[in-house]
């Protein structure tokens, strides 16, 4: 399997390497903005760039990686006064405020190559207005990562439904632990919990609806999601003091065992694996079904690269794109030396990697309901950032939920007027 | 000067009012900076907080339309009510300084050495200062919670709790800007006057009677640079919010220039009208401080006169 994989890398090696050919004409500079500074991605981009230089001797590429946070704020500058050729940015509606102000290039016609019909999974994020305005060049998979060890110990097993989640979590409590770990300080820590909860009550379809503003925020289902996590809130599921953590300040309680699980990203598993969790000790699973009668959606935000409507060499750029996209790139930067995260090429190979291969495998034939992006990617930015604060009042303070629900109608009227 | 002299050549404008003149061209790249860094920019805020304005599209006046969401925004209220705190409570820096000061204001071996390290907090970043009280106060790890363990008590989540989070970051707060006042009023015991405490001695005052009626009437210059920046360190304290707990838990510990910068500026805000009509309300209350500052030290420049 994995030679035939191999084939097909090579064979689209070569094709790709044809369509560059042609367009070798290629000149001038190619301005890249970047957000992917950590030290692993940096080398992706890096390294992207530098094989893209190859194939185009004739371009020059200039490459400025930015700290990701401080991009979050410095895109609005650069898009409006000195945009790049290309830049990175995420998909769905985070990417909206820059398609309507005219800021981000209307690429629909890149999209129409041929290559792209092995994108088809991610293209419905990257649409808005019926055209597409980016391309995609990885996501990840979210889900419960867990210690195995412990689940061992104590003799439990991967849960089927809600009801087995709830009977471990009892049975980790009443062995001293606590079944989550959870960093609320990072709001968005908390918008993972209301997704998963949210799709598992009340489906994929209920909770787009719900994050565009079409099912007020005081709707009998939402209140049912949040029934349902005020049990395992009540249950003393989540550690004390959560809100006095980032997420990487999260990590420490289940690597040291205190806590069983954490409701995160694939991100969480290079950190976790630097701590000392190995495979044998840290496993993933799906989060488990809640009401049978909806389908299983998931999370996968998708990362993505742009063109903003004031570049100068839109040609190199278009091309860039493309490039990103090649099956062959897509397997080299997502493996697990590099993004550790999934291909978003139908024809690229994961790599192998217990937790990537889980993740492909649960995104690809487990997820019937739909694919999210993520809470603050759905929503439009006020909306997500007035929700998430309320998930985290709602975790420290339950009986608030009347007060809260008000509230984010309220703020739901305003923003979606 | 000789009228011969001013028949003969005429002197040039410049020469005829050199005296009044030059002073404001010296002035002037100060001013014009003012006026275009400072002055300019608060009637734009002024304007721009009468729309609603993304920052990147079009503009749409909305009139007082957001004062009037500021009125029922639970949000601002908290976040006034913490300026209001961190105002009243940020003070204790004056105060403390000044004993400090008379505490380090003595001759012994290694005094600079001491003045020094009570001086450190406020050479050091105020990032730096936010992580260590941030580690200080962490529940399960910190200093702090060890340490009130050791009497049976806590453990406290002072940052990750909306009651004592506001007291949290003052307190880290006050730390530096306690050095800040110390310094100020070191210098100023350097002027008090040896001649009048020995004639206070002689007439037979000692302790606080001195420091009240002799001391603290000589330091009022020192005294009123200390209130000026503590308010305006109070009104401004941002970087500590942003770096402990980044406004949470659920924003209990905003001010209303973090509100601002959260609702303008930050990764989840793109309303630069709210944000302008919350820092005009923000203005409004520093304007009521700089008016009063600014009138006692014209009625200062008058006495000295």
């Amino acid at each position: 399997m994995k030679v035939f994989k191999g084939t097909i890398a090579a064979l689209m090696l070569s094709c790709g390497f044809g369509v560059s050919v042609q367009a070798e004409s290629l000149s001038g500079t190619l301005k890249i903005f970047s957000d992917m500074a950590n030290p692993a991605p940096r080398a992706v981009m890096e390294g992207m760039a530098e094989r893209f230089g190859a194939l185009h001797p004739d371009l020059e590429i200039e490459l400025t990686v930015i700290d990701r946070e401080a991009y979050k704020t410095q895109i609005r500058n650069f898009l409006t006064a000195n945009a790049p050729d290309v830049a990175n940015w995420y998909a769905a509606n985070r990417m909206k405020p820059y398609v309507d102000a005219g800021l981000f290039e209307d690429v629909s016609e890149v999209w129409a190559d041929p290559i792209f019909a092995d994108l088809a999974s991610t293209k419905g994020a990257m649409t808005l207005d019926g055209k597409q305005w980016g391309v995609p060049y990885t996501y990840y998979q979210w889900g419960v990562y867990y210690r195995a060890d412990i689940y061992k110990e104590l003799g439990l097993t991967e849960p089927a439904n809600f009801e087995e989640m709830k009977s471990n979590c009892a049975a980790i409590i009443e062995s001293g632990r606590k079944c989550f770990t959870l960093g609320s300080k990072n709001y968005w820590t908390t918008g993972g919990w209301f997704d998963y909860l949210n799709m598992r009550t009340n489906g994929h379809d209920y909770h787009a609806k719900l994050t565009a503003g079409e099912i007020a925020w005081t709707d009998e289902g939402v209140r049912q999601t949040f029934a349902n996590w005020r049990e395992l809130i009540d249950m003393g599921a989540f550690i004390d003091n959560h809100t006095a953590y980032s997420w990487q300040e999260s990590l420490p309680f289940i690597v040291s065992g205190d806590a069983a699980a954490i409701l995160k990203g694939n991100f969480a598993v290079a950190p976790l694996r630097d701590a000392g969790l190995d495979d044998s000790k840290l496993d993933f699973y799906q989060f488990p079904a809640i009401n049978p009668d909806v389908e299983l959606a998931e999370d996968a935000p998708t990362d993505t690269f742009h063109i903003p409507s004031g570049a100068q060499n839109k040609e190199a750029a278009k091309a860039f794109l493309k490039f990103v996209v090649e099956a062959d790139n897509q397997t080299l930067i997502n493996n697990g030396a590099n993004l550790g995260q999934l291909p978003v090429n139908a024809k690229s190979s994961v790599d192998d990697d217990k937790f990537l291969k889980e993740g492909f495998a649960m995104l690809s034939s487990n997820s019937p309901g739909g694919v999210a992006q993520f809470f603050d990617r759905d929503a439009p930015a006020q909306m997500a950032k007035a929700a998430m604060e309320g998930f985290q009042e709602f975790m420290v303070k339950p009986d608030n939920l009347d007060k809260i629900l008000a509230r984010l109608d309220r703020a739901a009227k305003r923003i979606y007027k | 000067m000789p009228s011969s002299i001013k028949a003969a050549t005429p002197p040039s404008w410049y020469k005829r009012n050199e005296i009044a003149v030059t002073p404001w061209l010296f002035l002037l790249p100060g001013v014009a900076f003012f006026l275009l860094y400072v002055i300019f920019p608060i009637f734009q805020s002024i304007n721009v907080s009468f729309y609603d304005w993304d920052g990147l599209g079009e503009a749409e006046w909305i009139g007082l339309g957001n004062y009037e969401e500021l009125y029922w925004d639970d949000a601002f209220y908290v976040s006034l009510r913490n300026n209001l705190i961190w105002l009243v409570l940020y003070l204790l820096a004056v105060p403390a300084g000044l004993f400090i000061a008379l505490f380090l204001n003595q001759t012994v071996t290694g005094i600079r050495l001491y003045k020094s390290l009570f001086f450190f907090p406020f050479v050091i970043s105020q990032v730096v200062v936010g992580l260590v009280f941030t580690w200080f106060y962490d529940p399960t790890f910190g200093l702090l919670n060890e340490f009130i363990g050791l009497f049976g008590l806590g453990p406290i989540n002072v940052l990750g709790d909306e009651r004592y989070v506001t007291y949290g970051i003052i307190a880290a707060g006050i730390w530096p800007q306690t050095a800040y006042c110390m310094i100020l009023y070191l210098t100023g015991l350097n002027a008090v006057d040896p001649e009048q405490i020995e004639a206070a001695r002689l007439d037979g005052a000692k302790g606080a009677r001195l420091l009240w009626h002799v001391i603290i009437p000589q330091l009022k210059p020192a005294t009123f640079i200390a209130f000026v920046v503590t308010i305006i360190g109070a009104l401004r304290s941002f970087d500590l919010i942003s770096i402990m707990t980044n406004g949470g838990p659920f924003g209990e510990s905003r001010v209303l220039s973090f509100y601002m910068f959260e609702v303008a500026l930050s990764e989840y805000g793109f309303r630069m009208g709210y944000g302008a009509s919350i820092a005009v309300v923000l203005f409004l209350i520093m304007l009521c401080f700089i008016a009063y500052f600014l009138y006692s030290m014209y009625q200062d420049d008058k006495g000295g006169r």
